[in-house]
């Protein structure tokens, strides 16, 4: 029995049993109990990453107009001019393509984080980039994503067991054409890409691109059609997205934003019930070596609009208050301009977060400019990525300190972004736990022939088996991975002789015993 | 069927086209276990007949044998040493048949150019015989250097050697086959599998090839063989032997096998059989498919039957059924280059897993030596034996059905989870995460970057990514799946921003974090080629 129909099912008084010793009243504010009373609605948070490649300049994003001098002493061929900008503080404004960020502000939906970098920067993009992926520092290379390592230890064993009852969805999705070293674990990659919008449709659609009409040509098609049935998550996703349409006006015509694209298809698959909890897409160009005014202008107006549609969508979909977005990008730009009316790979930058549990508004100072600055000069970091993905593992996800240092590798001081007064909805799983069996003693001729044992694990490889006196084992109620969470299973003893027994739980490295009695 | 077979009526004309990358990669993926970038430049500055040539050529029998990779064998026999000559040793046999399927695949991983390995493959799936139902390593040893040795040679010849090799005897029961109560098994794969193949059983016991007569007569033909576990050699019981005369059906024209009482009667009338199933054109049709089945395609349509597989049968005829000049015919023909067969065979587990492993340069593991070596090979045989293809042991003695199976045929290599392993194959050895059997914390090496050198410009992501697909497909790939692979290198980032990254590590070559840089770059790269549907085809 899965344990939301024995929820709908069970009587009141069996409440308290379910979740031990906490009683009937404390589930009503439990967010435990909240999530497996609600659990046929989906409450599982969702987490997009967006990525803007190449290297965002933040300097023409999110500009300090208390420092315009010092702008147009560095940067005067690209510099916006300061009524352009989009008033969001007294002294800050926007660039002029952030109309739709600008609302989000206004809404209390966006907060911008000054200044996100790391000690030591890197100027290759694919360090650069890999350093963000991984969360490695600047002088470290680590094979390992810091998604996959969080979804690792929200999914232990993954992938053997995946897809199953409890996850039958991917644990991350990557809009693009390979699954990056993000989602890398220690065993796999936990990501599952769709080469791009066109692809995902490919797999929706359950089409494949035409074949040449020769031998070759045949056996090539036929090899697609196994490769088909080897996507073991197309049935779900292509469920969620047949559920998911969407509703909102703002999004712009396909092919137009890519961005846009990507997200339109994230919102289709959170509103039609994905359970996946991450997602990454990303939106290339912003490596602005010249004539950054056309092509970052062109880019961060499609970010605007693409997340403005986005969040709008949410809102249609009442789903506002289970997704954060995020953008990230593998550096920031030099302060001073090149003659190519560009910038060159710079460091520091802001990241925009976005929302509606979000701690809205300026977090951090402005960046400091040098009166003027040099070929030399780049932004100083005031906070480090690292400690904003701690922030957003602990106050999004509810992640446990010691779950953040294994997904950080190090502990990091985090900054308050989503406001507290959000539900956590994610059980925490602190240990394992078997729970006396009820009813118990069973009356193994009566009404109550079947008995329930509740019990908690912290995931991974799970077996619980009852057995006689004599170590016989007389029934395996579980053997499979799970994931963590707490669990309920049937024992129906209409066929056991009186007498005791016992139930072994085997989860998670501990083995936990209890007995049980039947009576004829 | 393209259009471009149209022209199958001068099919096995010689190829007179272009002879490019193309071409020279093709006939060494079809001859081959994978091409490499070295062997198909090599072969490209041949001509195509020079080509051909090169592999069909004779190769010098083999100086190494397998070795004695576990701890020891008996008579003092130690790590290092051979165990072909011992007696035989229950314990050991195990080890033994181990040591021998990973010393043919050490052979297989080391191929000069030349067509031998996959020929020998070829006739262990013809002759298929199981190692763990014959119950000797060294008989089976025996019958793989016998294969080997007459690999390009004379049909007829191997066939005779085959139906008195000692392991076949055992296999087969031929060596239980006496007078008084003959047994069938050999007498009948003789005629269904190995040589005529069963036509369409006309009537009761009529397979208008042979008929079941046919198969009792050939099995009173061949009684007495024995087969001796002291020298391994064959031997004759003649008292077990049917000295009588042997009467076939009209199928083969009423013939009549002379009686005999000695050894070499007995050989005579072997002699005197063959001859006769020779003479048969469905003798030569039936192995002439099958070596078309192996290079070129599984379809045989009327049209193949007659303009490819006559005139193949034809030249096995006229040449006493040498293999060398049906193979060349074949070979050097247009048909075999005809682009509508380019990527129509679904690489089978060998071709998968040495062929990658040649391919993309893959190293196996040495950290142990020899020890480290044997578990390496014998890892490989188990990957194959998960796609199902396992060395030494086919499933049963018609081979393995993806050579005979209509109407699937080559496409029961895959299947979801075969599909599945082999990716993941690939995914490992592009990782260097294929760890070898037993010795944990070893595994294959691959360097990409070393890869990506083979490209005439690697610091182009257009000209790397075309030169990858080249290497790894036999078809070209379309517009935009060219456009994704050019994004997985480099989503999002102008050209150079790969040609400085390249550039900087090609001048810090010692520069670890560099070299790792453009790697992480390579991985989704390849990761995404290889798994591509194409891939899977050669």
């Amino acid at each position: 029995m899965k344990r939301r129909d024995f929820l709908k099912a069970a009587p009141a008084t069996l409440l308290p049993f379910l979740v031990g010793g906490y009683g009937v009243k404390a589930f009503a504010s439990n967010p435990f109990l909240h999530s497996l009373i609600n659990e046929s609605v989906p409450t599982d948070r969702v987490l997009v990453l967006i990525q803007l490649i190449g290297g965002n300049d933040g300097l023409q994003t999110v500009i300090p107009l208390d420092q315009y001098d010092a702008i147009m002493a560095a940067r005067a061929n690209i510099a916006i001019a300061a009524k352009d900008t989009l008033q969001i503080e007294s002294l800050i404004g926007l660039h002029p393509g952030f109309l739709g960020m600008q609302n989000l502000y206004k809404d209390g939906k966006l907060a911008i984080i000054q200044n996100v970098g790391y000690p030591t920067p890197n100027f290759s993009h694919f360090r650069s980039t890999d350093i963000w992926l991984t969360g490695s520092d600047s002088n470290q290379s680590l094979s390992t994503g810091w998604i996959g390592r969080y979804l690792e230890q929200e999914y232990p064993g993954y992938p053997n067991g995946y897809p199953n009852s409890q996850m039958p969805d991917p644990v991350g999705i990557q809009i693009g054409s390979a699954v990056s070293l993000g989602f890398e674990g220690a065993n796999a990659n936990l990501g599952m890409a769709f080469s791009n919008p066109a692809a995902y449709y490919d797999i929706i659609n359950e089409s494949n691109p035409t074949t040449p009409n020769t031998r070759g040509g045949h056996e090539l098609a036929y090899v697609r059609s196994i490769g088909v049935q080897l996507q073991k998550f197309a049935t779900p996703v292509k469920a969620a997205a047949g559920k998911g349409t969407t509703k909102s006006a703002q999004w712009p015509t396909a092919n137009a934003n890519t961005l846009a694209d990507q997200l339109r298809i994230v919102a289709s698959l959170i509103a039609g019930g994905l359970k996946t909890k991450l997602y990454v897409v990303n939106l290339g160009g912003f490596d602005s070596h010249a004539d950054q005014r056309r092509n970052q202008d062109a880019l961060l107006t499609k970010v605007s609009v693409a997340v403005s549609a986005f969040q709008d969508e949410l809102k249609l979909n009442a789903l506002e208050d289970r997704v954060l977005g995020m953008t990230f990008s593998e550096f920031g730009r030099r302060i001073k301009s090149n003659s190519s009316g560009g910038t060159d790979h710079g460091a520091a930058a802001p990241m925009f977060i976005f929302g509606s549990k979000v701690i809205a508004g300026m977090h951090g100072t402005a960046p400091k400019l040098p009166a003027n600055a040099t070929v030399d000069d780049n932004l100083d970091m005031q906070f480090d990525f690292r400690s904003i993905y701690a922030s957003v593992l602990q106050e999004w996800f509810s992640t446990s300190d010691s779950e953040i240092k294994n997904t950080l590798l190090k502990a990091y001081p985090t900054i308050p972004i989503i406001q507290t007064a959000a539900v956590r909805n994610e059980p925490v799983i602190a240990k394992t736990q078997l729970l006396q069996n009820f009813p118990n003693p069973i009356n193994a001729t009566g009404n109550t022939r079947v008995t329930r044992i509740a019990f908690r694990t912290t995931g991974g490889q799970t077996k619980l088996s009852v057995y006689d006196t004599r170590g016989e084992i007389v029934r395996t109620l579980v053997n499979g991975v799970l994931s963590p969470g707490d669990r309920t299973v049937s024992l129906d003893a209409s066929d056991l002789a009186s007498g005791t027994y016992f139930y072994r739980l085997e989860t998670g490295g501990a083995t936990l015993t209890k007995s049980l009695v039947v009576l004829r | 069927m393209s259009k471009a077979t149209s022209v199958l009526s001068t099919a096995l004309n010689p190829y007179t086209g272009a002879w490019g990358f193309a071409q020279a990669a093709h006939v060494l993926r079809r001859c081959m276990f994978g091409a490499t970038p070295k062997d198909i430049a090599a072969v490209q500055q041949m001509t195509m007949s020079q080509a051909v040539d090169l592999l069909l050529a004779d190769q010098p029998p083999e100086t190494s044998a397998p070795l004695v990779w576990y701890h020891y064998d008996i008579g003092g026999v130690t790590q290092g040493q051979t165990w072909v000559h011992l007696d035989y040793d229950l314990t050991n046999d195990f080890n033994r048949t181990e040591s021998l399927a990973a010393w043919w695949l050490g052979l297989m991983l080391a191929q000069p150019i030349s067509i031998r390995e996959k020929m020998t493959l070829f006739w262990h799936n013809h002759f298929a015989c199981g190692a763990g139902a014959v119950g000797d390593a060294r008989y089976s040893y025996q019958q793989l250097v016998l294969l080997r040795a007459n690999a390009l040679g004379n049909f007829k010849t191997l066939v005779k050697e085959v139906t008195l090799d000692p392991a076949m005897l055992r296999y087969l029961s031929g060596n239980q086959n006496v007078s008084s109560a003959p047994n069938e098994n050999y007498g009948r794969e003789l005629q269904e599998l190995f040589t005529i193949g069963k036509g369409a059983e006309v009537s009761t016991g009529d397979y208008t090839t042979y008929t079941e007569a046919d198969v009792k007569a050939a099995a009173h033909v061949l009684t007495g063989w024995r087969d001796d576990p002291k020298t391994l050699a064959k031997a004759f019981s003649a008292a077990d032997h049917d000295t009588k005369d042997k009467q076939f059906s009209a199928r083969y024209g009423n013939t009549v096998i002379k009686g005999s009482s000695d050894e070499s009667g007995a050989e005579r009338e072997l002699d005197d059989m063959l001859t006769m199933i020779f003479n048969q054109d469905a003798n030569a049709r039936y192995i002439a498919r099958k070596i078309y089945r192996w290079f070129v395609d599984y379809v045989i349509d009327d049209t193949i039957e007659a303009n490819v597989i006559g005139p193949l049968a034809d030249c096995l005829k006229a040449n006493s059924f040498e293999v060398k000049p049906v193979l060349s015919l074949l070979l050097k023909s247009a048909h075999f280059y005809d682009v509508a067969y380019a990527g129509c065979v679904i690489k089978t587990p060998m071709d998968y897993i040495i062929g990658s492993i040649r391919t993309l340069g893959v190293e196996m593991p040495l950290d142990e030596g020899l020890i480290t070596q044997y578990f390496g090979w014998i890892g490989l045989r188990l990957t194959g034996g998960s796609l199902q293809m396992k060395l030494l042991e086919p499933p049963n003695v018609a081979g393995w059905p993806a050579y005979y199976q209509a109407p699937e045929y080559h496409e029961i290599w895959l299947n979801a989870d075969t599909l599945d392993s082999r990716i993941k194959f690939v995914d490992d050895i592009a990782t260097n995460k294929y760890a070898i059997a037993v010795q944990v914390g070893y595994h294959t090496t691959l360097d990409l970057t070393t890869l990506a050198a083979v490209s005439s410009d690697p610091s182009n992501p257009d000209t790397l990514i075309a030169d990858w697909a080249r290497l790894f497909y036999a078809n070209p790939l379309t517009t935009i799946q060219m456009k994704t692979l050019h994004d997985t290198l480099l989503p999002g980032l102008p050209n150079y921003e790969w040609a400085n990254e390249w550039n900087d590590h090609v001048n810090n070559p010692s520069d670890a974090v560099k070299k790792k840089t453009v790697t992480d770059k390579l991985t989704p790269l390849v990761l995404y080629m290889l798994e591509l549907a194409e891939y899977q085809l050669m």
